[in-house]
């Protein structure tokens, strides 16, 4: 057990920067989720934390101890990867006891920890077989199993669900979560799926180009995005993003002309409403020029334009709906739920 | 239903494999027969005599003591070549994986004595160990060392060992990095995190998924062993001193061409041609198929 501090991280490969210094303190315990598009190298930072990549500047500390310099194998971690990198000429049951080996630790020990995990992965069945004789929701067991017998203070997941098919990842992730619980270890998840990410972490810290955009729980960062980046990033049907002027009187001006309560500013922003908080409303302040419509059977998104402009809009409407295409609809939606975006910075107007 | 192609007869096809059955046909199948059929035949040196007397050569040759002592000593040579220059080989290639910067430029260097001719190899070898003239002989005096592989036996092995060796480590190096950087990065990462060192990573991880290009080069390099090193033999040493270098194939030419035994050579040679084939069959059959992992 253990906690984990990230302090000022910088990592550059000669002349480019990848990690800007990011900075984050995670609790012993906790299962934090890094999240981001590909190449904002969240990849990158896990590998620092485990040690595969070395720190250009700022620290690493695991459990109070800076790990900087310490090899992977001193850090007291293990890690699932993407591609579960198994050991291919070895059974299962070596995969999992080959750490332990090394580790010198006692035969009795070792079958007991390795029968355990099996157990708890319920791959007891496959312990003499190869890799490559499992599929890959085993082979993604195993890694984890390798992962759970070293008994380590600290899980590392890079990507460990995306060679999944969607049925199994959705099941996988459950698993994880539940293990995690389980077993208490403090946890870093590396993904860039948001729903895994949102499903599955305590805390997540969004990247963007090197920087973290925010660092918060899942509803905090779905209800109080920082940036505009972690407001599209999060939630799904993407968050729908209006220009608007600022006016003197605390109301935002939209290009068609109407008018939305808003914050007292001046100058562009950006106003940001998610689909699902957009309600049909006969004065509502948003009038959308419906394009499409998706019946999803639990729900119903209809894809338009905000009237007037060529901004794009999706709502989203709880059941079905038969609303024909080319109709123009008038929705309004909760003033707190409305986000306000400096247009320049992307950062929030409070 | 009949699910294939169908395309109308053409003389293409045969066309296009005529180059290479011609050249089997003319360099292969053609003087190989003619030794088969040499090494049934007794002939005198000049030619002007032949008598067709079965396997009266194989049987003599099976009987000569001197024989099987070249079997025996071809047998050591082909072990000490493929031992040296694969294990040199796969050292380099060890170390030519972890390099980052620079690493064409390494392994460039690396290949070029591939491309030295066998003659010019041995000349080499020959030059820096010359008793009186070579660096390294003048080096190895410095250290007490008496070298002169014209008179001693087993420094002329060494020699020759060293420079069918030294030839052949650039081919397994190509193989062994090839095999090398196959390996996923991750699997050698996720074993350094499980706790294994560079060399523990290496006999428990890397070796293992190497063997099929170990059993593969270790065919390869007996058969370079038994065949290619008659350059190298004949620029150093010329199987002596007192036979002490004489392989296999040095003694097909050297009791053919020197000794004017053309069927005894003959037979020798059909006898090697046996090996070779059978190690191929080796090769194909178990070891081509035994990707075990």
């Amino acid at each position: 057990m253990a906690n984990i501090k990230l302090d000022n991280l910088l990592k550059s490969y000669g002349d480019t920067e990848v990690l800007h210094g990011v900075n984050g303190d995670i609790n012993d315990g906790e299962f934090v989720v890094i999240v981001g598009p590909s190449g904002c190298g969240k990849s990158t930072l896990l590998r620092m934390i485990a040690g595969l990549e070395t720190v250009t500047s700022g620290e690493v500390s695991i459990g109070g101890k800076m790990v900087n310099n310490l090899e992977p194998a001193d850090r007291d971690i293990a890690m699932v990867f993407q591609n579960y990198a198994l050991y291919p000429h070895m059974s299962v049951y070596d995969n999992m006891a080959y750490g332990l080996k090394i580790r010198g630790i006692a035969k009795s020990e070792i079958k007991r920890r390795v029968n355990e995990a099996a157990e708890i992965l319920e791959i007891g069945d496959y312990l003499k077989r190869k890799p490559r004789a499992l599929s890959g929701g085993q082979r993604q067991r195993v890694a984890m199993g390798r992962a759970i017998v070293r008994e380590p203070s600290v899980f590392l997941f890079d990507e460990p669900l995306s060679n999944l098919d969607a049925k199994l990842r959705v099941q996988m992730r459950l698993e994880i979560r539940k293990l995690q619980k389980r077993l208490g270890v403090t946890s870093i998840f590396v993904t860039h799926d948001q729903v895994e990410a949102m499903t599955l972490g305590d805390r997540l810290m969004v990247l963007n180009g090197g920087y973290v955009e925010q660092f918060g729980t899942p509803i905090e960062l779905y209800e109080n995005p920082q940036t505009v980046f972690v407001a599209g990033f999060i939630g799904s049907p993407a968050m729908n993003f209006i220009p608007a002027t600022a006016r003197d009187d605390g109301t935002v001006e939209l290009q068609n002309g109407d008018v939305v309560p808003g914050v007292a500013t001046t100058g562009t922003v950006t106003l940001g409403v998610r689909p699902e908080h957009l309600v049909p409303h006969d004065k509502g302040m948003f009038q959308i020029k419906v394009l499409m419509r998706e019946q999803l059977g639990a729900n119903t998104l209809i894809h338009g334009v905000l009237k007037g402009t060529d901004t794009e809009m999706v709502v989203s409407l709880a059941g079905t709906h038969d609303i024909s295409e080319g109709a123009e609809m008038r929705f309004s939606a909760a003033k707190k739920l409305l986000h306000f975006f400096d247009a320049t910075t992307g950062k929030r107007l409070s | 239903m009949l699910k294939r192609v169908h395309f109308p007869t053409s003389y293409l096809p045969y066309l296009l494999v005529a180059p290479q059955i011609i050249i089997t046909l003319v360099f292969f199948i053609w003087p190989a027969s003619q030794a088969m059929y040499q090494s049934l035949l007794i002939e005198d040196a000049f030619g002007l005599s032949t008598e067709f007397v079965w396997f009266e050569n194989f049987q003599v040759l099976f009987e000569d003591p001197k024989y099987l002592e070249s079997f025996i000593r071809t047998m050591w040579f082909s072990g000490a070549v493929a031992l040296l220059s694969m294990g040199m080989a796969i050292i380099l290639a060890g170390f030519a994986d972890r390099v980052i910067r620079g690493a064409m430029v390494y392994r460039t260097l690396l290949i070029w004595p591939y491309a030295v001719a066998p003659v010019l190899a041995g000349a080499l070898w020959v030059f820096m160990f010359n008793p009186t003239l070579g660096i390294i002989s003048y080096f190895l005096e410095g250290f007490g060392i008496d070298w002169n592989h014209y008179l001693n036996k087993s420094q002329a092995m060494g020699l020759v060992i060293m420079a069918a060796a030294w030839k052949q480590v650039a081919y397994n190096f190509l193989f062994y990095l090839a095999a090398m950087q196959s390996i996923p990065k991750s699997v050698i990462e996720a074993a350094a995190i499980d706790g294994a060192g560079p060399l523990k990573r290496f006999w428990t991880i890397v070796f293992p998924l190497i063997s099929p290009t170990t059993f593969f080069l270790i065919v390869i390099n007996a058969v370079y062993a038994f065949f290619d090193t008659f350059g190298i033999i004949h620029a150093v040493t010329q199987g002596g001193p007192a036979g002490s270098t004489n392989i296999l194939v040095y003694k097909v030419y050297n009791d053919g061409f020197v000794g004017l035994d053309l069927g005894g050579s003959a037979a020798q040679s059909v006898i090697l041609m046996i090996l070779v084939i059978a190690m191929t069959v080796v090769q194909f059959r178990f070891v081509e198929r035994k990707v075990e992992y």
